[in-house]
């Protein structure tokens, strides 16, 4: 009897986890005046008008757009920052080695909302407010330590052995490293790149303080979707399905290494 | 080509791991490094290969300083003990590998490779990946990549060690005969005692970072210049008692008397320690095994086809090695002979004063 138990858990478990994605699902195909004045399970007369809407007008699709542009730029600058760095914390011993890679965690733990007035400011004397390069620097500042940990983890799990015969046969450090070592983490990589993009694609606080029309994330369009005729729920739902599918894209990619990047590729 | 260390130290975080070493290896010899766990002989592999540089003292390959030179450039090819091979490659392009950075042609890359793979017989498994090979396959495949260099210095770090028995009988068989065919400097790095030997060649005994002796390895095992290397280089270690020469007789031990014939005859009367190997001592009389004494049995473990019999003799622990299976029981008095004419004496200072004469044929234990 008990795994049927189990199996019933389970099954219910998930009916809860999946219940307000399957809400909004819902609302997103069904109008205004639909989703006001009746209380449905499913959608009895489905419209796409919606999704229309948001791939069609320019200020919501390019709110995609913007956020895509700046999480591809942080999750490329995080890596190839991340992958040298997280080489020497794995292979070399130098002076205040240890300090500085927990140091580089204890970044994580301060709140965005901290950092937010040192950059405005910054940004502001550089001119790259409302720059899709700035949003995707900002959000480094979070990701780069993260994507260190991550990779070291992974890195530390190669033996030195590998990178001391690549020498003696007589590999450079760049065409040993390209070529037999980015192999050997490539499960690595793809979960570092998935938890920078994760970050990157929720955050709100920096992302709209920094960007204004040009680069304005779809999160900080979502929000202003309030307006004299109150809320346009069914609009809103649909854009907010179409903020869960990158994510979830992502996530299938990556779905075998997903719990040793949990544990900072230590397990 | 000659490698040459001169006067090496290394510290680490204020540990000395090697210790003053001088050493001059040569070409078309097998170099056996010999000593037990941490006894220096990765370090001393690594400072050969230039993977690490020493503290203090100069490597020389050819009398030409290469004391800094990264390992890229010399020309060197090392064997682990792990299974080290490229994960992501297939056993066929890990073994081209090195070649792939030389200028050789894909042809000529292709011909060494399938040659030097028939000679580690893994010619079948070329386009497998290293995940996919069993422990012995995944060794013959690092030793295939290192041979197939054609470095000036091979450098093999206990090869055998992580491999079950039938396998490394098998190998150590096959590297010999591959050893004996090559014009470079070997170094093979080993705690077993009958790998050395078997290897033949010449060996370094290394203990806690310095070198205790080096020589022929067979004049080592039959001369250990003191009781340290005769313990490394016996297995199990050598048994040992202390003992005196005095009124012409040697005397071991609590009620061990032996006569001083043959190379004990020219010892002056004075206090020493004796040592005999487990195979030179037997619970059965025979002919050369003539001196008798009591002991008692602490206990007895069966290896294979011989077992190894742990006993007491007043204050000393001692193992005699006897061939076959045989059972005693925990305190048993047993009758324990020994041959005189294989005894081991040292000097009260370690050093070894009287080596028995090499035993004509038969296998030296």
């Amino acid at each position: 009897m008990r795994p049927r138990k189990g199996t019933i858990g389970l099954i219910l478990y998930f009916l809860l986890l999946l219940l307000p994605i399957y809400w909004m699902f819902n609302i997103s195909l069904r109008t205004n005046a639909d989703i006001l004045n009746e209380f449905a399970l499913y959608p009895a007369d489905p419209t796409f008008a919606n999704y229309m809407k948001i791939f069609t007008d320019p200020a919501w699709y390019s709110g995609y757009i913007n956020s895509i542009a700046y999480v591809a730029m942080n999750v490329l600058i995080s890596l190839s920052v991340a992958l040298p760095a997280a080489y020497a914390f794995s292979r070399y011993r130098f002076l205040g080695d240890k300090h500085m890679f927990f140091w580089l965690l204890a970044n994580r733990m301060a709140p965005p909302a901290v950092f937010l007035l040192p950059f405005l400011q910054l940004y502001s004397t550089f001119g790259l407010i409302d720059t899709h390069i700035a949003v995707a620097l900002a959000h480094c500042l979070f990701t780069v330590p993260l994507a260190v940990w991550i990779l070291e983890g992974f890195m530390s799990g190669v033996p030195r052995e590998i990178d001391e015969t690549a020498y003696l046969d007589g590999y450079g450090f760049p065409r040993f490293f390209l070529t037999i070592f980015v192999p050997l983490i490539r499960s690595g990589i793809g979960v570092t790149a998935f938890f920078c993009f994760m970050f990157s694609w929720v955050e709100l606080l920096l992302a709209r303080a920094l960007t204004d029309t040009v680069a304005k994330p779809i999160a900080a369009t979502m929000t202003q979707t309030v307006g004299a005729t109150g809320l346009d729920w069914g609009l809103l739902a649909a854009a907010g399905v179409l903020t869960i599918v990158p994510g979830a894209l992502v996530i299938w990619f990556v779905r075998d290494y997903m719990a040793k990047g949990f544990a900072l590729g230590r397990v | 080509m000659s490698l040459k260390l001169e006067n090496v130290t290394t510290t680490v975080g204020g540990e000395t791991h090697i210790d003053n070493i001088s050493l001059e290896l040569s070409p078309g010899t097998l170099h056996v490094l010999i000593g037990p766990t941490l006894a220096g002989k990765t370090s001393l592999m690594r400072l050969m290969a230039g993977l690490d540089k020493p503290s203090t003292g100069r490597v020389l390959v050819d009398g030409e300083d290469v004391t800094g030179v990264s390992v890229r450039l010399r020309s060197v090819a090392m064997v682990y003990q792990q299974f080290i091979n490229y994960p992501s490659f297939t056993v066929y392009d890990n073994i081209a590998s090195s070649l792939r950075l030389t200028r050789l042609s894909n042809h000529e890359i292709d011909l060494k490779v399938r040659e030097v793979a028939i000679t580690m017989r893994i010619d079948p498994l070329l386009d497998r990946r290293p995940a996919e090979l069993s422990g012995g396959q995944q060794q013959r495949t690092a030793i295939a990549r290192a041979l197939v260099k054609d470095a000036r210095l091979l450098l093999l770090d206990e090869p055998l060690a992580n491999l079950d028995y039938k396998l490394r009988e098998e190998l150590r068989v096959e590297l010999q005969e591959l050893f004996k065919r090559r014009e470079t400097i070997v170094v093979y790095a080993t705690t077993e005692p009958s790998e050395a030997l078997m290897l033949g060649g010449a060996a370094v005994v290394l203990d806690e970072g310095r070198k205790l002796q080096s020589g022929p390895t067979l004049e080592v095992f039959q001369n250990p210049a003191s009781v340290a290397v005769a313990n490394i280089f016996s297995d199990p270690p050598m048994n040992m008692i202390d003992g005196e020469i005095v009124d012409g007789e040697a005397r071991l031990g609590e009620d061990i008397r032996l006569p001083l014939d043959g190379h004990l005859g020219q010892l002056s009367p004075g206090p020493y320690r004796f040592g005999v190997r487990a195979g030179h001592l037997s619970v059965v009389s025979s002919p050369g095994h003539e001196f008798r004494f009591g002991a008692t049995v602490d206990f007895a473990e069966v290896s294979g086809s011989e077992t190894f019999i742990h006993i007491r003799h007043g204050g000393a622990a001692w193992v005699v090695q006897e061939q076959g299976v045989h059972s005693f029981d925990l305190g048993q008095p047993i009758d324990v002979f020994l041959d005189a004419a294989r005894l081991f004496v040292f000097a009260d200072s370690g050093r070894l004063v009287a080596a028995p004469a090499p035993a004509g044929g038969g296998t030296p234990r």
